[in-house]
């Protein structure tokens, strides 16, 4: 779950992390109370999760009241890259003098906690890392060991970062790998870490992707959850507790397993076809957890053939069977389906699809040919 | 031979009296597989259709000398069981729980590569199949037969699809192992890859990836360096956006690292076959063993 900047900084605050002062507001009479807690000159920084809001005239100084309010009602509302602004964060304006870039990424490929620093903030760091490598220290930190003095000192030297600054830089690093552990980060990015003109630093940015996995520890974070950019198909799967992902194209797609189904979308899109969906149906799926499924493929509009990919372990053909004849009674699907079961209670699922005799459903012996006959149901009716 | 799992197994479920604890316990017994006992705390004195129910590990190892554990309980006790399996001198732990918080699951492979002689697979797997020996794990063991393929995989229905694929070819399986879906699996593919190697019966080495991390490019470079056996690849996500998690949560394209297209030209680029599809997969295995055999 990726998290919005002001999210981020709140989560930084607790952990000690430094951060200019600021307030959330989703009006302009929100923006102006917020510009009087926060005093002026004042930023306005539109949050979406996206980058470049910047140069998309999403973040704007405003020296006083008025300009504030001219601001806040430019921003609010608008439209960044396809996410439309609904919240702002009025901030106090800082004096920035030197502009780094710190980060702790879960390094899947060496098992540990990655820590990076460079001087070279404010940037796009994957083109600075790709200009300049050396530009960006790294240490690898045991996550049993935890983060020590010597891990901030070791990367503020190496980085090269002001002389007067490696102390406060490195205790920095140290509570954002703070934040990073105890609130089930998978990411803490910060990017301006900035140097004041009184030479204390301040995280300007903050970005930072939780792990869904661990929020049953931290109930907190799951109401941080920002559903205003959720698709409408992927909302609805959430709420039944599906796996789903939308993409473009018209072949409506179920399946059991994330890796089946991921192989599904491949074989359709090899034989010609563009899936609409990625559906998880999960192990073990109920009838009612299908006809559910089927409801949210659908109703997706684009959708105009629907291809079942089942390979039954623990979940049982017959179940599928009988969740997609309940789907029929229920909501009448006027496109095609496609349907291909093999596995646990495979002989009695293809028995109940034959006996009820449903009008558009075809049975395919093999993923292969199933992916065929869908692409070409899908294809004659667009 | 086998790998990981044989006749030689003395497995201990922990949550073996929740719902699908039972269920699989007792699926695997049906198998010929050696289950000695169950744990679930507070429960100890109890059995499960004739398995003894302890209270520790260390109780069940000691009374039953059981040598393998396999992890069932849900997310927020899983890493708890697998350290206590590793503690109480379970040498190989199989853990199936999906939904293991990240932080979790990478404290318990620091700590357990500090071990001597201790192994995790999963967690987020399907678990460990050695046709007609044992079967340790959710494999629907019905699909599979005795044979010379050694599988191992990040999915588990995948790995289904391509040994069925396999198995109308008249390929049979000395093992296997479904490493899992999560970020931070206990065995890679080159542990287990390793373990093939050096398995007399395996003759051939399918493995089954997907989109996110390094594990195949990583393996790329081992099978080229280490690897004798033919090894024909499969990697699932080609038409994964990025920024995306695809079920599991290791399966996500960050930026441009961790694609399908990358994984497969770095294993190809080592002389591994990658097959398109699971069907192409089993061609691919079915050209390569027929020219084994002459």
């Amino acid at each position: 779950m990726d998290l919005l900047e002001y999210q981020g900084k709140q989560l930084f605050a607790k952990h000690g992390v430094p951060v200019p002062a600021g307030k959330n507001a989703h009006s302009v009479d929100e923006a102006l109370a917020a510009g009087d807690d926060v005093g002026f000159p004042c930023v306005v920084k539109a949050q979406v999760q996206i980058g470049g809001r910047g140069k998309a005239g999403g973040i704007k100084v405003a020296q006083d009241k008025d300009e504030l309010e001219r601001h806040a009602a430019q921003i609010i509302g608008m439209d960044i890259r396809g996410f439309t602004v609904h919240e702002v964060w009025i901030e106090e304006a800082s004096d920035i003098e030197l502009e780094y870039y710190a980060a702790v990424i879960f390094d899947r490929a060496a098992k540990k906690p990655l820590v990076m620093l460079s001087t070279q903030g404010g940037m796009d760091i994957e083109e600075v890392a790709e200009r300049d490598p050396t530009a960006i220290a790294r240490l690898h930190v045991d996550p049993l060991l935890g983060f020590q003095e010597f891990h901030g000192r070791r990367l503020a030297f190496e980085a090269g970062v002001a002389d007067d600054v490696v102390r406060p830089i490195g205790a920095m690093l140290k509570t954002l790998y703070t934040t990073f552990v105890a609130e089930d980060a998978t990411l803490v990015e910060v990017n301006p870490l900035v140097v004041l003109k009184d030479r204390s630093v301040k995280a300007l940015d903050a970005k930072v992707t939780l792990d869904d996995n661990a929020l049953f520890r931290h109930p907190d974070n799951a109401q941080l959850r920002n559903v205003s950019h959720e698709d409408e198909q992927e909302r609805m799967a959430r709420e039944r507790g599906l796996t789903y992902v939308k993409l473009d194209g018209d072949v409506g797609i179920l399946g059991n397993g994330a890796g089946l189904v991921m192989s599904t979308l491949d074989v359709v899109a090899q034989v010609g076809g563009d899936p609409a969906n990625f559906l998880d149906a999960g192990g073990g799926a109920r009838a009612e957890e299908i006809t559910s499924a089927v409801e949210v493929i659908l109703s997706n509009p684009k959708v105009t053939a629907v291809l079942f990919n089942i390979f039954g372990g623990i979940t049982r053909c017959d179940e599928v069977a009988n969740g997609l004849i309940a789907a029929f009674a229920q909501i009448k699907p006027d496109v095609p389906f496609v349907v291909r079961l093999d596995g646990t209670n495979d002989e009695e699922g293809r028995k109940l699809l034959a006996d009820a005799q449903l009008p558009n459903v075809h049975t395919e012996a093999t993923m292969l040919d199933a992916a065929r006959r869908v692409v070409e149901l899908a294809g004659s009716a667009s | 031979m086998s790998v990981l799992v044989d006749k030689d197994t003395r497995l201990c479920v922990s949550g073996i009296t929740g719902r699908e604890g039972t269920f699989h316990s007792l699926n695997n017994r049906r198998y010929g597989t050696d289950v000695v006992a169950g744990v679930t705390p507070g429960k100890g004195g109890q059995d499960v259709e004739g398995i003894p129910v302890f209270n520790t590990f260390h109780e069940a190892v000691q009374e039953t000398q059981a040598n393998t554990a396999m992890v069932f309980v849900p997310p927020r006790f899983a890493a708890d069981s697998i350290l206590e399996a590793a503690d109480a001198g379970i040498s190989l732990i199989v853990a199936i729980t999906e939904g293991i918080p990240a932080h979790d699951e990478l404290r318990v492979y620091n700590h357990l590569r500090r071990l001597d002689g201790v192994r995790l697979v999963g967690p987020n797997c399907p678990g460990v199949l050695s046709p007609g020996k044992a079967n340790v794990g959710i494999i629907p063991a019905a699909f599979f037969s005795e044979g010379n393929v050694g599988v191992v995989s990040r999915s588990g229905t995948l790995t289904y699809q391509i040994g069925n694929e396999l198995a109308q070819r008249g390929f049979g399986n000395s093992s296997i192992v479904g490493i899992g879906g999560d970020p931070v699996p206990g065995s890679s593919f080159i542990d287990i890859i390793a373990l093939f190697e050096a398995d007399p019966e395996t003759e051939l080495i399918v493995m089954a990836g997907e989109i996110g991390g390094s594990a195949e490019e990583e393996a790329a470079d081992y099978i080229a360096e280490h690897v004798s056996k033919p090894v024909v690849a499969y990697i699932a996500g080609f038409t994964a956006p990025p920024g995306k998690t695809m079920g599991h949560a290791g399966a996500i394209v960050s930026g441009s690292a961790g694609t399908a297209v990358a994984k497969a030209e770095a294993l190809e680029a080592r002389g591994v076959r990658v097959g398109r599809t699971p069907t192409e997969v089993a061609e691919v295995a079915a050209e390569i063993a027929g020219s084994l055999r002459r």
